[in-house]
C-alpha cells in the first residue's frame, strides 16, 4: 500500500504514548536492589557450596536465607523481563512477532520464578 | 522480524572507477568515494580518487571540491558553509559522522573513505534523504511557546537561566548523531533520535518557555524517547563538541521529577 502521509503526518503516528518512564525507573530500582542481592548470593554460594548438599539445603532452609533467595529470584527475572523487553522493541520489527516474543518472555519469567519459590518451599518444609 | 540481510541492491561493488594522481605528483592520498547513481540501476560503488594533496587545501571538503571541479563533475554532495556553521556536509569520513569542511585531510591515516550518513535513504552518491529527521524536528514544535502576552521589550532571562542553554543552542542540525545512533538506525520512524532530542530539550530548559510540561507529554514515550539506551555514539560523534546523550538523560530525570 502505498504510503501518502505527509513525513510529519507519518512521524507523529498514533502520538505520544504518554509510557514508558514507569517501566524505566523500575529497570533502575531493579538493578539497585540487585546489587545486594547478587553480591549476597555470590559469596554465600561460595561459603556453603564446598560443603556439600546438605549444607546447601541446611542453608537454603534459614528463613533469613529464604526471604533473600525469593527476593534475589523474583527481582532478578523482573528485571530481566524488563531488560528483555526493551531487547524485543529494539530489534523485532513486525508487531504481531513483538506482542508475541514480549508476552512469551514474561509467562516464562513468571513460570520460572514460582518454580523456583515452591523449590525453595520444598527444600525448606521438605515434602 | 529483524533483517539479517542486506537487500541485493544495496551490495557495494568495492571496484568501481579510478582516477590515479596526476604525473608528478608530490604527495598523493587516495579517497575512497561511495559512489551510486538512481538513474543508471546499478548497486553502489567506491570510486577511487588519487589525489595531490600538494596542490588541494586542508580539508576533506577541499578534496571534494577539487574533485568536483577537476576530475568528476558527476560527483554529488552538500555543502555550503564550509566553516562548520551549516551542517550541510554531513557525511562519513573515515568510520565517523562527521563535518567534511571541519574534519583535516591529515587526520585520517591511510585512504580517506568517504560514505553518506549511515542508514539514511540514499538520494546520489553522498547525498542522504533526510525528510523524516526533518520532520522529526517539526515534530517537536522547535518554537518559543508562550501563553503570557508577549511583553513591550524583550523577554528577560537571568543569565543563569541563559547558561542552561550553552552546549544546546550550538546544535546546527547536521544529523552526525543521529545517524550514528543504532536505536535510530532499528527504529528511526519511530525513535526521535539524539539531534531532535537535544532540541526538545533546548526548549524545556528555556525558562521563557511556558510549555514544558506538554512537550514532556509529546516525549513519553517508549519509542519516541527511550530507545536511548545511553550508548553515547552521539555525544562521540558530535562535530560541534555537544552532548546530546546528557540531553536525554536531563529529559529522563525530568521524566521521574514530575511522577
Amino acid at each position: 500500500m502505498a504510503d501518502l502521509r505527509s513525513p510529519v503526518a507519518r512521524v507523529r503516528g498514533l502520538g505520544s504514548a504518554r509510557d514508558g518512564t514507569h517501566h524505566w525507573w523500575l529497570q533502575r530500582v531493579t538493578a539497585v536492589a540487585l546489587v545486594p542481592l547478587v553480591i549476597w548470593f555470590a559469596v554465600s554460594l561460595l561459603r556453603f557450596a564446598p560443603e556439600g548438599q546438605a549444607a546447601v539445603r541446611a542453608w537454603i532452609a534459614s528463613p533469613v536465607t529464604m526471604v533473600m533467595l525469593i527476593l534475589a529470584i523474583a527481582v532478578g527475572l523482573w528485571h530481566a523481563a524488563l531488560g528483555v523487553q526493551v531487547v524485543v522493541e529494539d530489534y523485532v520489527h513486525a508487531k504481531g512477532w513483538r506482542i508475541g516474543l514480549d508476552m512469551a518472555m514474561k509467562f516464562i519469567a513468571v513460570i520460572g520464578s514460582l518454580a523456583a519459590i515452591v523449590a525453595i518451599f520444598r527444600i525448606a518444609f521438605g515434602g | 522480524m529483524a533483517e539479517f540481510a542486506l537487500p541485493a541492491n544495496s551490495k557495494i561493488d568495492r571496484n568501481g572507477a579510478a582516477y590515479p594522481a596526476p604525473s608528478g605528483a608530490k604527495r598523493v592520498k587516495s579517497f575512497k568515494i561511495y559512489r551510486w547513481n538512481p538513474d543508471d540501476g546499478k548497486n553502489p560503488r567506491i570510486d577511487t580518487y588519487d589525489i595531490d594533496l600538494a596542490d588541494c587545501g586542508p580539508m576533506i571538503l577541499d578534496a571534494l571540491i577539487k574533485i568536483k571541479n577537476e576530475i568528476d563533475s558527476t560527483l554529488t554532495f552538500r555543502r555550503s558553509c564550509r566553516e562548520g556553521v551549516c551542517g550541510s556536509c554531513a557525511m562519513n569520513i573515515d568510520g565517523t559522522n562527521t563535518l567534511a569542511c571541519t574534519k583535516y585531510i591529515d587526520d585520517v591515516k591511510g585512504d580517506v573513505k568517504v560514505h553518506p550518513l549511515p542508514h539514511m535513504p540514499v538520494v546520489k552518491d553522498l547525498v542522504p534523504d533526510l525528510t523524516t529527521a526533518y520532520a522529526q524536528l517539526a515534530s517537536i514544535e522547535p518554537w518559543l511557546k508562550s501563553e503570557t502576552p508577549p511583553p513591550e521589550r524583550e523577554r528577560p532571562q537571568s543569565p543563569e537561566e541563559r547558561a542552561k542553554l550553552d552546549g544546546l543552542w550550538e546544535c546546527i542540525l547536521c544529523f552526525s548523531c543521529t545517524t550514528s545512533c543504532p536505536s535510530y538506525w532499528w527504529n528511526g520512524e519511530r525513535y526521535l533520535g539524539p539531534a531532535v532530542l537535544l532540541q526538545a530539550y533546548r526548549w524545556i530548559v528555556d525558562s521563557r518557555d511556558e510549555a514544558i510540561g506538554e512537550r514532556l507529554d509529546q516525549l513519553e514515550d517508549p519509542f519516541r524517547l527511550y530507545r536511548c539506551h545511553t550508548i553515547m555514539n552521539c555525544t562521540k560523534t558530535c562535530p560541534k563538541g555537544l552532548n546530546p546523550a546528557k540531553a536525554i538523560a536531563e529529559i529522563k530525570k525530568l521524566m521521574v521529577a514530575r511522577k
